[in-house]
């Protein structure tokens, strides 16, 4: 979704405020969200994609207003609320109008054990085996102009722009469906870089680029590779599309490896 | 900002009594329970934290075989040292600093950062402003946290996928005589998201000879 936490390239939001010797939390009330929505994961109540969710769904002026343990409030209280785990007048009270559910029985019951028990696979979201990828580190790939209502790890200001695979990082769970209950839709996951002048304008001309992981369905193959002609005359014709054969030869010529 | 730091004298704030009623109901409920979550937090605030990551890249700057397995898979080069992935740490990769490129770290759309290396972000690289320049004004941003990081190319992760990445910065000139821990010392939590340099060997020697007095 086209949502305020989608940050990138915004203005206005002043210097980084440092604070020196800064304590992990700041409040007894942020040390008990943060086990709790920690707690509540590991028992696979929610994911973290419907975690992400259910912070960025906050109205824009009050995820703007509030601090970071209250945006996690938040997405507590309405994953809770959504997964049917509380009602509303629960969360006012402060307590459970009917006994808890047995074990194994209830919504909270996400099939992981103990409540003592944090279970890590829960937050393993890489699948050990893998398919053959679409791109290999050198491609030249765009990624797509998607504006979606729905959760997405693409931000806006790499949409539409141009980039080169670095690494293949593996096979993920699609955020964009795991966000909304609508599967997990395994699909490899790419580290590219764009270059500071695609994405913000030609007078951008220091040396910088963005490394920004790209889900397999954010990403198109680009259909030429101005960067890898010396001397572009004209420009119109060389932003012509080429074969795709010729394009996946010379994508091969292409510099290869994982470099760092 | 300010409001966010003044909880010491001001009375108990909303968020402090929805909290209090949820983890009563939550109790009951039975999904969590009040000791465990205690121990979570005690391990956050005292266990894991920007020290386990200093190791690891010590150990990586004075032994060339743990900086090869380190770069081929890092979360498990990084349990061999005994920091479990856990949440947020599953999925690791070190980018390395060299004399042409300077690595930094941001999380434009949410929070994500490397926990089981460096324990919980700290509140400004969570802020709007941090996440709305890093990408854009990298150099701009360095320059205000007093890096200069000269003509080097700058790499900006932003950490959008489940991969947590971790920087390993040059080590410093003059470290060369230093062990293994004193070379941890030297690493700063800020120079593993990029935003800031190692300590200097003689930067050390002074805080040492202080801490001595």
């Amino acid at each position: 979704m086209n949502g305020v936490h989608d940050l990138g390239g915004m203005h206005g939001f002043g210097p980084v405020i440092r604070e020196p010797n800064e304590p992990v939390f700041h409040s007894e009330w942020e040390q008990r969200v943060f086990a709790m929505a920690l707690t509540a994961m590991g028992r696979r109540v929610w994911n973290v994609d419907e975690f992400r969710r259910a912070i960025e769904c906050m109205p824009p002026a009050r995820y703007l207003a509030a601090t970071y343990y209250e945006k996690w409030l938040h997405a507590l209280e309405s994953l809770l609320l959504e997964k049917g785990a509380v009602t509303p007048e629960e969360l006012l009270s402060g307590h459970a109008a009917a006994p808890a559910p047995a074990k194994g029985t209830g919504p909270l019951d996400g099939g992981g054990g103990d409540v003592e028990s944090f279970d890590s696979s829960a937050v393993k979201l890489r699948f050990d085996k893998s398919f053959k990828p679409r791109f290999k580190p050198g491609d030249r790939v765009v990624a797509r102009n998607l504006n979606p209502k729905h959760h997405t790890r693409l931000p806006r200001y790499a949409r539409g722009k141009r980039g080169v695979i670095r690494y293949d990082q593996g096979v993920f769970i699609f955020p964009d469906t795991h966000a909304h209950g609508q599967g997990a839709k395994p699909q490899h996951v790419y580290t590219v870089a764009f270059e500071a002048k695609e994405l913000w304008g030609a007078d951008h001309k220091e040396r910088a680029s963005v490394y920004l992981d790209c889900w397999d369905n954010y990403l198109e193959r680009a259909a030429v590779m101005p960067a890898a002609r010396p001397a572009i005359k004209s420009a119109g014709r060389a932003r012509m599309a080429k074969p795709a054969a010729k394009v996946r030869a010379a994508a091969g010529r292409a510099k290869k490896g994982r470099k760092r | 900002m300010s409001e966010e730091h003044d909880h010491h004298n001001a009375p108990p704030s909303e968020p402090a009594q929805r909290v209090k009623a949820l983890e009563q109901l939550l109790v009951e409920k039975g999904l969590v329970n009040s000791q465990a979550l205690d121990e979570l937090i005690d391990t956050y605030e005292r266990r894991i934290g920007p020290r386990n990551g200093a190791r690891v890249i010590a150990r990586a700057w004075t032994d060339p075989e743990y900086r090869k397995r380190l770069f081929e898979n890092a979360a498990k080069a990084i349990e061999e040292l005994g920091f479990p992935p856990g949440p947020q740490g599953e999925h690791m990769m070190v980018v390395e600093n060299t004399p042409r490129t300077h690595n930094m770290v941001v999380c434009t759309l949410c929070s994500c950062y490397p926990w089981s290396v460096l324990g919980l972000p700290p509140v400004w690289y969570k802020s709007t402003a941090y996440r709305a320049r890093a990408v854009s004004d990298p150099r701009g941003l360095l320059s205000e946290f007093g890096v200069d990081v000269g003509g080097k190319e700058i790499r900006v992760w932003d950490s959008s996928s489940e991969m947590r990445y971790l920087v390993m910065p040059e080590r410093p000139a003059g470290s060369e005589s230093l062990s293994e821990d004193e070379l941890a010392e030297l690493v700063t939590r800020d120079s593993m998201i990029g935003t800031g340099l190692p300590k200097s060997a003689a930067r050390r020697a002074r805080e040492t000879n202080r801490a001595a007095k």
